[in-house]
């Protein structure tokens, strides 16, 4: 069974009809219990750095991470669900996150902001997250992201600069764009990753 | 790698109907929104976005079940404007499922309202519809209501430059005068608006000829929103982005069925 941790952060009945896609069944929770002991767990998130961390706080999210990668249970963050996995965003002033990472989320260097539609990707060596979509285009919307090689298969994308957009390090993996709005592409990313629970 | 230029279908949709005429013979259902979504989807439609014209309020709530159906089964983004007024409208349909909710009149009447939604749901959700014509304005543009036949007596220059202060994610800007036209967009009006913000700008109104799409895109437009041309078949979406990948454009799945 694969959760979607519902920490206020929008519809996420989309994301569950993209992940059933997979043949799995998928719950959306904010159950401590129930997120902690999924075979996968996906944390979405839309909205500013410090509204979704406070959320995700709310609903022990920031634990059930912890908990989760202590157990080897593998972990998919999405768009800010990515972001506050970090140790630092400064949307808005700075804010603590997660600090799964030791990265900072800053502000894109590009002269049109938010990074908004379908780019291309350099997948890490070794992806499985990109396997068999290595020339695909995913739905990005972000003005922020980490801008540094992070954990064991860091892919990036470009616009203005490189930034990170997917991580895949052991149990705990995320994406900067949002799979569950990418398409066919996106539900294949979707697929690859439900392999590995 | 680099960002591809999106082209986004619009489909005019009142009491759960699309309305304008839709010339697909392939479709079982022509009124029906959920399935063209569907259909642009495989044609390889970057977004879609729905026009909410409804008058009442029974249709705004059939609108709010066909944003619910297409979100659950047509996995790319989507937009839907129209007669959205506050803040609970905007909730209402992202809860609903769409992705980001275009305003334009309600702004008009109270500009704290882009503040208000950007502040609650962020800027990535808001799109700031501008209605806009030539006009003697300072600028030369000026913002219209009631689909271009009155005049708002802003200019749309200021305008933007205000919408884009109070946290707009997004512009989408539509010629008045060239809408529906198919004479082409209006290239002065997206050069000057591209000039006076740092959004995405997505162009409306008048596309024609292929070559009207690569014009609007030359002339700074991020995305290139079309009704007709679509809806009637005169170019199919794949069509327009192989002609644009042949141009130099960065586009997605141009090979798409």
């Amino acid at each position: 069974m694969i959760a979607i941790l519902d920490y206020g952060s929008g519809n996420l009945r989309s994301a569950q009809r993209a992940f059933e896609t997979s043949g799995r069944e998928v719950v959306i929770t904010s159950d401590y219990e129930v997120a902690l002991n999924a075979a996968g767990l996906v944390v979405p998130g839309v909205g500013a750095f410090a509204a979704c961390m406070d959320g995700l706080i709310k609903v022990r999210g920031d634990q059930i991470v912890r908990d989760r990668m202590a157990a080897a249970r593998p972990t998919l963050g999405i768009c800010v669900g990515m972001q506050i996995l970090f140790a630092q965003g400064v949307e808005h002033g700075n804010h603590a996150g997660v600090g799964i990472w030791n990265a900072t989320v800053e502000k894109l260097d590009a002269p049109i902001l938010p990074h908004m539609g379908w780019n291309t990707v350099k997948a890490g060596a070794g992806s499985q997250l990109f396997k068999g979509i290595e020339e695909e285009s995913f739905y990005f919307v972000h003005s922020y992201a980490v801008k540094q090689a992070i954990g064991a298969i860091p892919t990036f994308s470009h616009y203005g600069e490189d930034f990170l957009a997917a991580i895949e390090d052991g149990v705990i993996a995320a994406t900067q764009f949002h799979p569950e709005k990418s398409g066919d592409a996106g539900l294949r990313l979707i697929k690859n990753w439900v392999q590995t629970l | 790698m680099s960002l591809s230029v999106r082209i986004i279908p619009c489909l005019d949709v009142t009491d759960g109907r699309v309305v304008k005429g839709v010339n697909f013979t392939d479709l079982r259902d022509a009124g029906d929104p959920v399935e063209m979504a569907g259909l642009y989807g495989c044609e390889g439609a970057d977004e879609l976005t729905f026009l909410d014209i409804s008058a009442s309020a029974a249709g705004r709530e059939t609108t709010l079940d066909v944003v619910r159906k297409t979100a659950e089964q047509v996995f790319i983004p989507l937009t839907v404007g129209g007669g959205i007024r506050t803040v609970e409208d905007v909730n209402q349909l992202l809860r609903a499922g769409a992705d980001k909710v275009s305003i334009n009149t309600a702004a008009l009447a109270r500009p704290e309202l882009i503040a208000e939604i950007a502040d609650r749901f962020g800027s990535q959700v808001l799109v700031l519809s501008v209605d806009a014509r030539r006009a003697r304005t300072q600028s030369g543009f000026e913002v219209t209501t009631h689909g271009g036949r009155q005049s708002a007596g802003v200019d749309a220059l200021a305008w933007v430059e205000k919408a884009c202060a109070l946290g707009v994610g997004e512009i989408l800007l539509n010629s008045m005068d060239a809408d529906g036209t198919r004479a082409g967009y209006d290239i002065g009006m997206i050069t000057a608006v591209r000039a006076v913000s740092r959004v995405p700008l997505i162009a409306s109104g008048g596309a024609g000829t292929l070559e009207d799409f690569s014009a609007a895109l030359d002339a700074g437009a991020d995305a290139l929103l079309a009704a007709s041309v679509f809806h009637f078949g005169i170019h199919r979406i794949p069509d327009v982005k192989k002609y644009l990948q042949g141009q130099g454009y960065s586009v997605r799945n141009a090979q798409a069925s």
